[in-house]
């Protein structure tokens, strides 16, 4: 229970973060708080569009759904069942391979530094440092002493 | 449980209220050029090539513009490759920034381009305002975009913004753009070589066979 807490709350700060990036690139905000001028870079790369959408959507939809499986996991109803723990471990392996892949772009192909990107990397890797031993100890058979 | 909860809120509300502010601050730093008069410092453009090249081509240029933009990221690399490397082209480049409604961030794109040229990064500044043309379409504030640009490039963003705040080289672009008016400049990209107006097509192929055929018709008159 306690870790779909640390993930929901982890989700939920990444949700806001993807959302920015969202915002940022439908042209909701005219510029990004960056500090330097990095974000902007990433995001206008050509890397910043997967099959025609933003990658920030990904982070979006991504992050929604982690924070709506914990949700559902902590209801009384779910809290036992082991399914919502391997649900959010195979979301935060997908979500930790791609934001590697992003990452792995913005150092050797972009060669710049989105801060807010590099936040959401922190963020979804703290979820999959959660997410995949729990779901590993969930799956161990329980011994009655 | 509760201070789970708790928790949740706080976040939600942190994040609601950032989300907010940053859409109210939204045009809060223009990215505009004062219209200022054309300052003549001798300086005729940023050029590429070998000074002994029997030819030169000059190229007013509006970053803003995406045939620009399309030349650049197309047909320059080639042109590069076998006129310029070669050394029978020297390619110049002169800010043209057109003063249509349409492109707003034009002139700005030009001070960016020279202000990373002041500390020697001309060219990779102008290669990443074509290869990132993605900003001419937006209608955003480019300011922190092309200063990312700018530290991309290699140059010192201190340096860079103080360039930029001070609109140093204003009045060489108001100058450049005067004279390309002079020598009769209405659309961006326009190209001389040799000082006469290029009639050919903006491809790799009619530049190399134009330019070929003026170094022909120079070696045949020797």
């Amino acid at each position: 229970m306690r870790h779909r807490q640390v993930i929901a709350v982890l989700a939920l700060a990444g949700l806001f973060v993807a959302l920015y990036l969202y915002l940022y690139k439908i042209g909701v905000y005219g510029e990004l708080k960056c500090g330097s001028g990095g974000c902007e870079v990433v995001q206008a790369s050509p890397y910043a569009m997967v099959l025609g959408q933003p990658v920030a959507l990904y982070g979006v939809l991504g992050y929604a759904a982690l924070f709506a499986v914990c949700m559902v996991g902590l209801h009384p109803r779910f809290a036992a069942q082991r399914w919502p723990t391997t649900a959010l471990a195979v979301l935060a392996t997908l979500g930790f391979a791609f934001t590697a892949y992003l990452t792995g772009l913005e150092a050797f192909v972009i060669h710049a530094w989105c801060r807010w990107c590099l936040g959401s990397a922190a963020i979804i890797t703290l979820i999959w440092f959660v997410a995949l031993p729990a779901a590993l100890r969930s799956r161990r058979p329980r011994t009655e002493s | 449980m509760k201070r789970f909860y708790v928790l949740l809120v706080a976040i939600a509300v942190v994040g609601g209220a950032f989300l907010y502010l940053a859409g109210k601050s939204k045009g809060g730093s223009l990215s505009a050029v004062s219209d200022v008069p054309p300052a003549n410092d001798g300086f005729k453009g940023y050029t590429l090539g070998a000074d002994s090249a029997p030819v030169e081509v000059v190229e007013y240029v509006d970053y803003e513009c995406p045939i620009c933009a399309m030349f650049a990221t197309v047909q320059f690399p080639t042109i590069q490759e076998q006129l310029i490397t070669t050394g029978k082209v020297r390619w110049r480049i002169r800010d043209y920034p057109l003063r249509i409604p349409q492109h707003p961030n034009s002139r700005y794109a030009a001070l960016a381009a020279q202000c990373a040229g002041e500390q020697g990064k001309f060219w990779p500044m102008a290669d990443s305002l074509f290869n990132h043309h993605d900003w001419a379409m937006t209608g955003k504030d480019v300011s922190g975009l092309f200063r990312g640009f700018a530290q991309g490039a290699g140059a010192d963003p201190v340096k860079y913004d103080a360039c930029i705040q001070t609109q140093k080289y204003a009045g060489r672009i108001a100058a450049s753009y005067q004279e390309g008016e002079q020598v009769g400049v209405n659309g961006t990209p326009t190209f001389f070589v040799n000082g006469r107006a290029y009639p050919g097509r903006a491809t790799s192929d009619g530049f190399k066979a134009y330019v070929d055929s003026l170094i022909a018709h120079r070696t045949t008159r020797r």
